[in-house]
């Protein structure tokens, strides 16, 4: 188990390695020309356009920009932004907002999401399964930007609940609101998926034979059904924390919540190198810990899962 | 500036307005109300792209905050444009080259040091400066030994501009490489601002936490959240803020800005989103602004192409100026949110001239036809207009050959080029075949900015390759003038030459679509389109 995971964490060296060259690639060849951008198109003055380009390293050729780049890493300077301020700087603001929002929005994936699932699956062709099902439909097809206004419009501009964007990110009660937006779409994946993992499972042996025993139905349920119908979920859940992190730019944009997504999508259209590659290396790694511990879980769902 | 290309967002908010609600607003406040002078307002802004220095404020998320930190020689009248002197008491010149600066006597950086001759020099010499890399650095390329500080190729040769004498604390010279009357009107803008001696020794660390001589003053910069300023007591200019401060809270959408103005959680916004445009006259009753904005939309065309060419295609343009109905457009497509132009430089500029374009911007589609026959047609029967399909201008292109194509039979179609860099890259690389979109926004409220930055020949903006030598005489002659005023009549003698050879046609002038939320009151627009902000008053 302890090799296993070594081994698990060792692989990350060479991934964080291929994704900050593959990211630093890619934002360079974005079409368009940082420098000149900043000068809206207003003829930008050449003499000072090259000495911005020096000061920000670009006027180096590429492979020297990445290798100058992976030097400062080692020195945990993440470079800077255009406005001065240290990368590092800006991460260290933005994903504590956007992992409160995730965290609020995985609460709820977890705690509705599940629930649904569960009583849809016990109860196939109820009533209650038919209203699960259809409401999930309802939410899959309904873009995350429509949910977002029409809750924004409701509950902030017509019955004045709650504020109609986050005035302050610390306050988890302001963050529920988006939180719910956010999980709308996965926490309808999560209630199918648990239904559909639990209609399978209730037809096995092993659930027979439990009943067979004599087994009360809350152990019945919980250790036997649950836990083997939980795989499946997990493995979502866990990638979709890895999501929830970095796709959030557009509930960040209509809540107007300074995340990581609204942060990159700046980045991104001002082509500021060093803060795409910062965000996103870290972001690569979130998904890799987060499957890591997906992983992990399994062993934990189901013994007979060994890690040689 | 070209239209709408001060920053991104900027581009986004200046074409909203192309789908604006019909009906005329009132801009300016509903009056009346007790104030509270201590009280802040929120300010619905983006986050500063650079450190907040007065030269490398060239966007509005931080153009907008450093202009109310500092404060120049002269700023321009919100109500009326016109240049107005703040620290300096008087910018005297007898030869349009040389200018003698007077300073007031009483002003302070919020730092508390005096504001002296020296705080302006020193600030000009730095920004200039090549080397410390001020985006808005060519702002003083008039000023003589610019090229010394700021050379085309390598290191400056000295740091101090020879153009620039100190005479005493309130009295220096600017001496200009060439005349330029209308120099003043550059002064006005936000680059020209002084510096407190403090700055020069940590530059990176003031332009986090600046400190300036303006109405307002640095409080704290909470990143992509907000920045907050309060009042300065001691501010001594002509306009003194009868509010406690100006909050400029970040915001990444304008759709989230505007359920925040809604809700009032917002106070003043920038410009409404173009999904609350056709209600938000209705949403907000007599807290909707609309005001006229110093800017200009034109269709331009690519006279580098032989086929544009000639004394008689000068005919053909001005046949297709007529056959577009500027007042049925502006009133449908754009619902009534512009304002039909008559002349290239925008409406409520110093040296505006209603008319100057004449009957070729009156829709007359007979005379069109004859126009376009006259000058021997049209190439191919077939134009054109490329423009950026992310900037919400396809509706009104569209629009625009429908008439052309109606009242002259010539078959125009519209070119979308997929994003503002794309486009504009197509057309500084004169990759274009006809017509194109085009526009100006006022770099400074004087009719020469927009004529001898985009119609002079070479100028850094003439897109369309323009060169004609009666322009470039009488636009120079302007330039020599003795005072503003003849330099702004000047002026208009060139803009008439425009009309004989219509480079470009003028198609309507921008507005400002906004409003206000309910705790404040005597909001009012200027033609930059940011609002008089020590006007503002909020609610006791």
């Amino acid at each position: 188990m302890g090799h296993y995971v070594l081994r698990r964490v060792l692989q990350m060296i060479p991934v964080f390695f291929g994704a900050t060259l593959l990211i630093f690639l890619m934002v360079y060849s974005l079409p368009g020309d940082p420098i000149a951008a900043m000068f809206g198109d207003k003829a930008a003055d050449p003499a000072q356009v090259a000495s911005l380009r020096h000061k920000y390293y670009l006027d180096q050729p590429l492979w020297k920009q990445y290798l100058h780049y992976m030097n400062n890493i080692f020195h945990l300077d993440f470079g800077t932004s255009f406005t001065g301020r240290p990368v590092s700087e800006i991460m260290a603001d933005a994903f504590p907002v956007t992992i409160r929002l995730a965290l609020v929005a995985f609460f709820f994936e977890i705690f509705i999401g599940l629930p649904l699932g569960l009583i849809a699956g016990l109860y196939r062709g109820s009533v209650a399964d038919t209203l699960v099902l259809v409401l999930t439909l309802i939410v899959i097809s309904i873009p995350v930007f429509v949910l977002g206004y029409i809750a924004q419009t409701i509950f902030a501009i017509n019955l004045g609940w709650v504020t109609a964007t986050v005035q302050d990110s610390t306050d988890i009660s302001q963050l529920i609101l988006p939180g719910l937006v956010l999980a709308s779409l996965s926490l309808a994946y999560v209630a199918r998926l648990t239904r559909t993992s639990i209609g399978e499972n209730l037809r096995a042996d092993y659930m027979r034979t439990a009943v067979a025993k004599g087994l009360p139905r809350h152990t019945i349920i919980g250790r036997h059904l649950l836990r083997n119908s939980l795989i499946p979920v997990v493995t979502f859940l866990g990638t979709d924390l890895g999501a929830l992190m970095g796709g959030a730019i557009v509930t960040e944009g209509i809540f107007n919540i300074a995340g990581v997504g609204n942060v990159l999508y700046k980045a991104i259209n001002q082509k500021e190198g060093p803060t795409v590659v910062g965000i996103v290396t870290v972001l690569v790694l979130v998904y890799l810990v987060a499957s890591l511990v997906v992983d992990l879980l399994y062993a934990v769902l189901d013994p007979r899962i060994r890690y040689a | 500036m070209p239209a709408g290309t001060r920053v991104r967002w900027a581009v986004v908010s200046a074409t909203s307005v192309a789908l604006v609600a019909t009906g005329c607003g009132s801009s300016g406040g509903s009056g009346g109300g007790s104030s509270d002078a201590s009280k802040t307002f929120t300010y619905q802004s983006s986050e500063p792209q650079n450190p907040l220095q007065p030269a490398n404020a060239n966007e509005t998320g931080g153009g907008r905050i450093v202009q109310n930190l500092f404060k120049g020689l002269a700023d321009y009248d919100p109500s009326n444009g016109k240049l107005r002197m703040q620290v300096a008491d008087s910018i005297d010149t007898s030869d349009a080259q040389t200018y003698n600066v007077t300073l007031k006597s009483g002003w302070t950086f919020h730092d508390g040091t005096p504001v002296t001759s020296q705080s302006f020099v020193d600030a000009w010499n730095w920004a200039a400066n090549v080397g410390n890399n001020q985006i808005n650095s060519s702002w003083f390329g008039d000023i003589e030994g610019y090229k010394d500080v700021h050379p085309e190729n390598g290191s400056p040769t000295t740091d101090k501009m020879s153009g620039l004498t100190v005479q005493d604390d309130t009295h220096f010279t600017i001496k200009l490489y060439n005349k330029v009357s209308y120099f003043p009107y550059k002064l006005g803008y936000v680059a020209f601002s002084p510096l407190p001696q403090g700055f020069f020794k940590d530059p990176a660390g003031y332009g986090q936490k600046p400190v300036g001589n303006g109405p307002y003053e640095f409080v704290s910069w909470d990143h992509n959240s907000q920045v907050v300023t309060k009042t300065f007591a001691n501010y001594q200019g002509v306009d003194k803020p009868k509010n406690g401060g100006v909050v400029f809270k970040m915001y990444t959408t304008a759709e989230a800005a505007y359920a925040d103005l809604q809700s009032n959680n917002l106070d003043v916004i920038d410009q409404v989103p173009p999904s609350a445009l056709a209600n938000y006259k209705n949403d907000l009753g007599d807290r909707a602004i609309d005001a006229p904005q110093g800017a200009i939309q034109n269709v331009g065309f690519t006279l580098y192409q032989s086929d544009w060419q000639g004394q008689d295609k000068a005919k053909v343009r001005q046949g297709l100026s007529m056959a577009i109905d500027r007042d049925t457009i502006t009133k449908t497509v754009l619902q009534g949110s512009r304002k039909a132009a008559t002349a290239w430089v925008a409406e409520g500029v110093e040296g505006y001239k209603s008319g100057t374009c004449g009957d070729f911007c009156t829709y007359n589609p007979d005379k069109a036809k004859q126009l376009i026959q006259e000058g021997g047609g049209v190439p191919g029967n077939a134009v054109k207009i490329t423009y950026n399909a992310d900037g919400g201008h396809k509706e009104w292109v569209d629009a625009v050959c429908n008439s052309i194509r109606q009242a002259t039979g010539v078959n125009c179609s519209g070119d979308p080029k997929t994003d503002f860099k794309t486009a504009r890259a197509a057309i500084t690389g004169h990759q274009i075949d006809g017509m194109f979109r085009t526009g100006w926004v006022q770099d400074y409220p004087l009719n020469a900015n927009f004529l001898a930055d985009v119609y002079r020949t070479g100028a850094a903006s003439n897109d369309t390759g323009y060169s004609s030598p009666e322009f470039d005489k009488l636009s120079t002659e302007a330039d020599q003038a003795a005072s503003i005023q003849d330099t702004a009549t000047g002026y208009q003698k060139a803009e008439e030459q425009l009309a004989l050879d219509m480079p470009a046609i003028p198609l309507w002038y921008y507005r400002t679509n906004s409003g206000y939320s309910t705790n404040v009151q005597n909001v009012t627009f200027d033609s930059f389109g940011n609002p008089a902000w020590t006007q503002v008053e909020v609610k006791g």
